[in-house]
């Protein structure tokens, strides 16, 4: 399943919400593709706000304006009522600059609240869309898209949006309308203090430009070279245990202080350069004041000027620079949300998986015969996955699939839950396509058991009844019982209110299999497929899933892509698969009298070595055989005193397979005994070890023979 | 704090660095509170007087400070930069280097993943933080109280209602934090909340469309969609009237600068230019204070990540050399347990294995089954000294692995673990990796021992084909036989094998086990496996049961003998049932 790796993605990143938001931004600049339509598209999302948002704005407009005349009172103040002693207009101007204070005041504090709830609102908007639109889509889009990527959309794109909306949309306007206004006020009260004043700006400009670019190259070796520390590290805790064991920590610490290094010289550079700006900013602004107080004190002493212009320039000087550097900032914001947003959207406009046709049905019942007709299937054009598969289960039939990795076993499972569409034939339940089928009643009808388990964080109970969400408690412990899960259940800390952690950590393998088929079990559905795992579960926990997984199967027609030899024992029909065709079909017994692929499967896999119960003439061989006559060695147990070399043991297979071929033992019909073949006790050990695993000798009842075209893998 | 002010001692080797930085910023913010007080006697002495000369020659110094000022934030610039970045190498490497030293009861406690967590995002948190103490942190109060300094001396009475200010200030904004600061802990909590529900969602995707539980899975995000969205709603609102209101203090200050002045100008105790300075020492007295306690939810932020890199630094490693280890210059194999009982728990308490005692003479095989949780791979990480025992004794060759340099232990020791790691690099890079001086030939031999060299060599670019993240992706039973290269390559006397063999498929597997046979001779060798048919050739074969040994013995004694070591033979290889 996807989203293995997602563990330690999640821990690595924990970065996320409020406080993250500082270290985004230089050189990292992402820029979107289609930036005037993701914009259009980004503004979708407020249009139910529009009248509040028109409110906003207006009262930025205002509030902007109201703001200018501060530092313009201010100057008023000086020339009008101080200098000229008048005691009662400057009670009357002062009480005029707190209104304009405290009006601006108001006015951002209203606007804030009405735009924290725009914008969380619209952000909300936004995740529910594409979560909605996730569950959606089909497989093959969680098989393309790691569940990390996915994640990232939904957290950090959002909140790139979230940011460039939380702070920045009312202050750019509200910049932008100080910027002007500044401007112009500046003109009008005094044109050559005003132009005085703007020589500095593209100073400003010019230098923040220049030291800029720097920044960014040095930004971008900084971060590649941290990408590459953070990369060793991440690697060397994530196999420290194997850092360990093999002592090489010192050579580890040395690649380390290596990057190191590194890391700290460029971001050295890159740093010294980056805060340089801020400083430089504040100097320029320094200096624009020493210019107009230079130029304006002149200009005073000659009448051109007053006091007052002087005092409300110097206000305005400051304010000035404010709105410029947010532009910058506000520059990379926007630029990294429209990259955010862009990629949300391309989620969205994923088309959903396949879709009910119109006049799809739920039938009342299933009783659970299902066909498959000539079925073609590939997932990549022109790979084809599945060839003319036909098959027929009746229901409360068992049918096995057996074949190799990569056989199609897996993909027949998966285009009978329509989690993909076949190209062609057909796959009827109860004789009904089941494309005219609604595809959620289809899914809820089957029960899947799947290999890589996957249990939700919440209880047991909680998992157990994700099969059937109005089951009752009674109902889940007895489905517990039925899949062997209630003892073990009972026996953690809180029995059936045991939280379990994600991914389910506190539970082994074999016990989250046990609540998976609970889950199934509670879901009580017509037809089931079963993924036996494949995983190494220990021995007594396999019985007790062996057994659940028959309570479960009782009654259903079920599919099993069977690993276990004692499943396909039981099932009515085995269907052999391979290279996406069912080349044999039949039951156990009628497969291996057939003595084709399934046979040679079951040897090799399924029997390890021949049982005793096969061949109860042959004792296990004793082992410590002396090295006598012309056969040294053979069969021995490698003691202390060393044991026969591959190349020793390869001849010996080969000089056993000549007697095979001078017996003429090579078919079912000629098998014979050991005996009959004359092979010496000290050869047998090796024909039972290894020559039966790996399908090269077979076994019919007591006898053996030779299965010459598995000769080429010894 | 305290667990910040820890973290200072790495600043140490920057003191001169960073006294410098500091030196240079008072510097500027002198330099910088001289401007409006320069406007002042502009204003007041050179347009006051009608002199020219005054205001020309007082211009002329507000520029030249102006550049001072700059030259002298550079100055800070560099050498705050220096030391912080100085002190975050020296703590990553600190905070690296003792992670090294963990063993792997550490490494239990603490993930790979909360280990990467403290080695990026923590320390740049704290980095971030050591920053603004050599800038902002010292810049602020400077500011503050230079201005309130300059303007006590120029002019008490007018400063008096600044004063009255800054406490309103103080208390207003640490009323505001204090509401803030919990609803921060409670939006990164709902924020966390939300990425779970997202997370389990996808991972588990097929489920949920087996099940067909879109809507619930729906509701489930809903809500928690709408509880974070109600949180950041809140907090958003609440920093968005915090700063306008402070603002709006902050021009409190300067309406009262105006108006009381005003009325000192008039009244003649006071002049022009003083107005025109104190507006603009309002701004520089108030607004550091301001800015400090918005950045007071930082320190509390970087005091819970320095927690955290603290807890890596104080964690000693479990396992410690003898001072007087010996060093073993020649291992010959012989391993045995006397009366070992351990325990993953400090206090001994659920011991995983029980009084177990055994010996394996070099050059024999012992396989060790038993079901999962039985206590396999516990025992055998007691071999290389992974672990301490609770009780009892490990010896190897005579030794107690206590007494013995632990090098000179694990590098006779080539084990397999579990979970088949490789690094990034090349194939060949990974199988030298407990050797890099090996040559090509012994790789290659390795290699084939472990039946990688087929498929190795299989890649375009055979044993230089790189593995990792930008590497070829490996199966499971690949990377499995390249760990036993890997393992082999020591040409250790004790070899290890956990599990190696188990995404391997069946043939590869009895390849490796032929291969083995030979490559085991001369050493002793553990080999812990699920399929029973691994462990038949073993001289020995350990049956473990709840960290019990259940029986001891060869496959024929135990097959007689012992009913637990049948169950698991019969149902693995027994046709279980009729036939």
């Amino acid at each position: 399943m996807s989203g293995k790796n997602s563990d330690n993605k999640k821990e690595a990143q924990p970065q996320t919400g409020m406080h993250r938001r500082g270290p985004r931004g230089m050189g990292n600049i992402e820029k979107a593709k289609d930036a005037k339509g993701t914009t259009l598209r980004l503004l979708n999302y407020f249009k139910e706000y529009r009248v509040k948002i028109a409110f906003v704005v207006i009262a930025t407009v205002a509030s902007s304006l109201v703001g200018l005349a501060g530092p313009y009172l201010q100057g008023v103040a000086i020339d009008k009522y101080i200098v000229l002693g008048d005691l009662d207009g400057l009670l009357r101007i002062s009480l005029m600059l707190a209104g304009v204070y405290v009006f601006t005041t108001l006015v951002a504090g209203v606007n804030s609240v009405i735009m924290a709830g725009i914008s969380q609102g619209s952000l909300m908007k936004m995740r529910k869309e594409l979560f909605e639109h996730m569950q959606l889509l089909s497989l093959s889009f969680f098989d393309k898209n790691q569940t990390g990527d996915l994640m990232s959309r939904l957290t950090n794109d959002i909140d790139a949006i979230g940011a460039l909306l939380t702070q920045n949309v009312t202050q750019l306007v509200q910049n932008l309308l100080t910027l002007v206004g500044i401007i112009v006020l500046m003109f009008s009260l005094n044109v050559w203090l005003a132009l005085a004043s703007l020589i500095v700006f593209p100073l400003m400009i010019i230098f923040t430009a220049v030291v800029g670019k720097r920044t960014r190259v040095y930004y971008r070796d900084l971060q590649k070279q941290t990408g590459g520390l953070n990369g060793v590290i991440q690697e060397t805790l994530g196999g420290q245990k194997v850092v360990i064991a093999f002592e090489q920590q010192d050579a580890v610490n040395k690649k380390f202080d290596k990057m190191n290094q590194a890391v700290k010289e460029t971001g050295v550079l890159a740093l010294t350069y980056a805060m340089m700006v801020p400083p430089i900013m504040g100097i320029l602004s320094n200096a624009n004041i020493a210019i107009v107080a230079g130029l304006g004190g002149w200009m005073t002493l000659q009448g051109l000027a007053t006091i007052g212009t002087i005092a409300t320039f110097i206000q305005y000087s400051r304010q000035f620079a404010n709105p410029l550097r947010h532009f910058a900032n506000m520059y990379n914001s926007i630029q990294s949300a429209l990259a955010g947003a862009e990629r949300i959207f391309e989620i969205i406009d994923t088309p959903p998986e396949l879709t009910d046709c119109e006049d799809a049905v739920s039938p009342q019942q299933i009783q659970g015969e299902v066909v498959f007709e000539e079925v073609d299937f590939e997932y990549v054009p022109d790979v084809p996955v599945l060839k003319n598969i036909s098959l027929h289960a009746k229901p409360g039939e068992t049918i096995a699939l057996v074949g190799p990795t990569g056989a199609g076993k897996t993909t027949i499972v998966n285009v009978l839950t329509r989690f993909y569409d076949i190209q062609k034939g057909k796959i009827t339940i109860d004789g009904l396509d089941i494309r005219n089928m609604k595809k959620d009643y289809l899914r809820s009808k089957l029960g899947i058991v799947l290999q890589d388990v996957y249990l939700f964080s919440g209880t047991v109970m909680d998992n157990i009844r994700y099969g059937n969400l109005v089951a009752t408690d009674e109902e889940c412990i007895a489905a517990a019982k039925l899949a062997n899960a209630d003892g073990f259940i009972r026996r953690l800390p809180k029995g059936y209110q045991t939280e379990l952690s994600e991914r389910a950590g506190n539970l082994s393998q074999g016990q989250r299999q046990l609540i998976s088929i609970a889950r199934a079990i509670i879901a009580n559905p017509a037809i089931l497929i079963l993924d036996e795992a494949t995983s190494s579960v220990d021995t007594r926990t396999e019985v007790q899933i062996q057994e659940a997984l028959l309570n479960l199967m009782e009654g259903r027609t079920s599919f099993v892509i069977a690993h276990r030899l004692s499943t396909i024992r039981k099932a009515d029909m085995v269907l052999v698969i391979n290279n996406g065709e069912i080349i044999e079909r039949g039951n156990h017994e009628e497969l291996l009298e057939k003595k084709g692929f399934y046979y040679n499967l079951y040897m090799s896999q399924f029997k390890g070595t021949i049982d005793d119960a096969d061949f109860e003439y042959i004792k296990p061989v004793e082992v410590y055989d002396q090295p006598t006559s012309s056969m040294p060695m053979m069969g021995k147990r490698r003691g202390p005193s060393g044991g026969p070399s591959p190349e020793m043991m390869r001849q010996r297979a080969m000089e056993i397979v000549e007697i095979f071929k001078k017996k003429q033992a090579t078919s079912p019909e000629t098998a014979k005994t050991f005996e009959e073949l004359e092979i010496p006790p000290q050869y047998q050990r090796m024909i039972q070890m290894r020559l039966t695993r790996l399908g090269i000798i077979a076994d019919n009842g007591g006898k053996l023979y030779l299965i010459e075209k598995n000769l080429s893998k010894l | 704090m305290s667990e910040l002010k820890r973290t200072f001692r790495y600043l140490r080797p920057y003191t001169r660095e960073a006294v410098l930085a500091i030196i240079f910023l008072g510097l500027v913010v002198v330099l910088d509170l001289s401007i409006p007080r320069m406007v002042q006697t502009l204003v007041d002495e050179g347009i006051g007087n009608q002199d020219m000369d005054i205001v020309l020659r007082t211009s002329l110094m507000m520029i030249g400070a102006s550049i001072l000022s700059a030259t002298m934030m550079i100055g800070n610039t560099i050498f705050s930069v220096k030391a912080s970045r100085g002190f975050e190498a020296d703590l990553r490497e600190d905070i690296f280097k003792k992670i090294q030293t963990y063993s792997f009861g550490n490494l239990d406690d603490l993930s790979s993943g909360q280990l990467l967590t403290r080695l990026t995002s923590d320390l740049n948190q704290i980095r971030t933080m050591m920053t603004m103490t050599l800038r902002m942190f010292t810049r602020a109060p400077l500011m503050a109280i230079i201005s309130l300094s300059i303007m006590w001396t120029t002019n008490p009475q007018l400063t008096k209602y600044i004063l009255i200010l800054m406490p309103v200030t103080g208390v207003f904004i640490t009323l505001f934090i204090r509401k803030l600061q919990p609803l921060f802990t409670k939006t990164q909590e709902k924020l966390e909340q939300l990425n779970q529900v997202l997370e389990e969602n996808l991972s588990g995707i097929r489920i949920v469309k087996a099940f067909v539980r879109r809507d619930y899975e729906g509701t489930r995000f809903k809500s928690a969609n709408k509880e974070l969205t109600d949180i950041s709603v809140r907090v958003n609102q609440l920093i968005g009237v915090l700063f306008p209101l402070t603002l709006l203090i902050m021009n409190t200050g300067i309406v009262a600068i105006i108006y009381f002045g005003g009325i000192q100008v008039i009244q003649g105790s006071t002049t022009v230019g003083t107005i025109i300075a104190f507006t603009n020492y309002v701004f520089s007295a108030m607004f550091p204070i301001m800015m400090l306690s918005m950045m007071a939810g930082q320190i509390s932020f970087a005091e819970a990540s320095a927690k955290r890199i603290m807890e890596v630094l104080d964690n000693e490693p479990e396992i410690k050399e003898k001072l007087d280890a010996v060093q073993l210059a020649e291992v010959k194999g012989r391993v045995e347990f006397k009366n070992v009982s351990f325990s993953y728990r400090e206090d001994g308490g659920d011991p995983v294995l029980h009084n177990v005692n055994f010996t394996a003479e070099p050059g024999e095989t012992v396989a060790i089954l038993g079901s999962t949780g039985s206590g396999k791979s516990s025992l055998i990480h007691l071999i290389p000294r992974f672990y301490d025992v609770s009780d009892g004794k490990v010896l190897i060759d005579g030794y107690d692995v206590r007494d013995v340099e632990l090098k000179s232990i694990r590098k006779h020791i080539g084990i397999s673990l579990q979970e088949a790691i490789l690094f990034s690099g090349t194939i060949r890079d990974n199988i030298r990796y407990g050797r890099p001086e090996a040559t090509d030939e012994e790789v290659i031999e390795a290699a084939k021992a472990a039946q990688a060299h087929e498929f190795i060599i299989g890649f375009p670019e055979g044993y230089d084909t790189n593995v990792g993240q930008r590497g070829v992706n490996l199966s499971g039973g690949q990377k499995q036989r390249i760990a036993i290269a890997r393992a082999l390559l020591v040409k250790p006397s004790i070899l290890i094998l956990d599990d190696s063999t188990s995404a391997v498929d069946v043939e590869t597997e009895i390849k490796i086990e032929e291969a083995l046979e030979e490559l085991m001779k001369n050493r002793t060798s553990f080999i812990i496996a699920q399929r029973i048919s691994t462990v038949l050739n073993a001289d020995k074969i350990i049956v473990l049961d709840d960290g019990n040994i259940a029986a001891e013995g060869t496959h024929d004694q135990l097959i007689q003998t012992s009913p637990i070591y049948k169950e698991i033979y019969d149902s693995q290889l027994g046709d279980g049932g009729a036939q």
